[in-house]
């Protein structure tokens, strides 16, 4: 039968990988390389839940507000994360709209609803297919960073334009509310821990 | 009891065994499929070498423009610290301390910290400050977003093309060759080579 390290009274180090047994509460550090030992993120489900719904309040107006003001000679526009996709579609790039609308609508909507799940199912202590949510925690993990394009795209394009005389590009209150989801959502990821999808199943078979 | 061929399994805490010979060049986690390690025999050298072509690369990427854009005569162009002080003025300074947390001093940070583990390990030293350098690296590896802005150029590009003369720069080369070299990096680099050579050497307070 397999097993937690914390099972059998040992703990890995997350920074050095060492190894060893559990030491005493007031020493949790690692005596290789004295990063502090945690058997699980202390807090995990707590300030994963707090971070989320912080995100999730944030993501209506990143998706509703402006991001982006354009004035030129030929009138002014305001742009939403939607409309810009829809101007890349519009103006035959439909490969760059897929993939601005991949990275800015529907990688925050998957990591919100996907952590969700993941974090109910660990509150209810499921044993409900441990391997597939795992997948799903190292996607969510893993695809978060794409969701930082669109600040990338408003950053140089405010840049470039702002300086001519005829054309005036500058950022909209969504740039703030979707960088602030982004870095959310991200630092919600890094504070779910996974292997607390696993600890149900070690109490079931014990 | 510390024991080098006992792996904990970061995702799933599951306790395994190394096998010793002949050794793995990648092994996964049995139970949730979590890379334990990947190792090389070139990896550190590889990585030291990379780290040094790719700090080459960011100052150059810094110190050119990205893009510049003709209008009418007029020729502007876009750095990418100017990027962030353009946000920086228009009252947006959230925003522009993003800009300049994920595409300039994360990867800066990222790679100087592995410069600063790497090269002296090459030399069969250790760094001072190895512990708390290496967690600034994991922590830099995550927030660094070269790859990403790369692809923010490309579609600023698209953009920019229906109102004007659209240039690229220098910078958007040495940009795509770091995200490159960034790639490798990460493709050679294994955290375990580099604590196993680090503590080989004397001056590790041994459990």
């Amino acid at each position: 039968m397999s097993a937690s390290a914390a099972r059998l009274g040992l703990v890995g180090c997350p920074t050095c990988r060492l190894v060893s047994r559990v030491p005493p509460a007031e020493a949790m550090v690692c005596a290789r390389c004295l990063a502090p030992l945690h058997l699980r993120k202390p807090g995990s489900i707590r300030r994963c839940w707090a971070l989320l719904l912080a995100a999730v309040a944030l993501y209506v107006p990143a998706n509703t507000l402006p991001i982006m003001y354009t004035s030129s000679l030929f009138g002014s526009q305001d742009d939403t994360i939607m409309s810009g996709v829809l101007f890349l579609w519009g103006s035959g790039s439909w490969y760059l709209a897929l993939v601005v609308f991949f990275a800015s609508i529907l990688v925050p909507l998957a990591k919100i609803l996907g952590l969700a799940l993941l974090l109910v199912s660990v509150q209810l202590r499921s044993s409900w297919r441990p391997a597939e949510r795992a997948r799903l925690y190292r996607l969510v993990e893993s695809i978060g960073r794409w969701s930082m394009l669109d600040i990338f795209v408003v950053a140089l394009l405010v840049t470039v334009v702002q300086l001519t005389a005829l054309a005036a590009v500058r950022a909209g209150p969504a740039a703030l509310a979707f960088g602030a989801v982004v870095v959310l959502t991200m630092a919600a990821a890094q504070s779910f821990d996974p292997r607390l999808i696993w600890d149900p199943l070690e109490e079931a078979h014990a | 009891m510390n024991r080098a061929d006992l792996l904990a399994c970061l995702e799933c805490d599951l306790l395994q065994a190394d096998i010793a010979y002949p050794r793995p060049r990648k092994a996964l986690c049995a139970r949730c499929g979590a890379v334990l390690y990947q190792r090389h025999a070139e990896g550190l050298s590889r990585t030291s070498a990379l780290t040094l072509a790719a700090l080459v690369l960011l100052a150059i990427a810094n110190s050119f423009p990205i893009l510049s854009l003709e209008l009418q005569g007029e020729r502007t162009a876009a750095t990418l610290a100017g990027a962030v002080s353009a946000l920086w003025s228009q009252n947006l300074p959230a925003v522009a301390a993003l800009v300049l947390f994920a595409a300039i001093v994360m990867p800066l940070a990222e790679l100087a910290a592995l410069a600063w583990l790497v090269l002296p390990a090459q030399l069969g030293r250790r760094a001072p400050l190895f512990g708390p350098v290496f967690r600034l690296l994991e922590f830099a590896s995550r927030w660094s977003m070269i790859e990403v802005l790369v692809l923010g150029v490309l579609v600023s590009y698209v953009k920019l093309e229906h109102i004007a003369n659209v240039e690229t720069g220098i910078a958007l080369w040495a940009f795509v060759a770091l995200m490159i070299a960034m790639a490798a990096i990460e493709a050679n680099f294994d955290p375990r080579d580099l604590w196993e050579q680090a503590t080989a050497g004397r001056g590790w307070r041994r459990a």
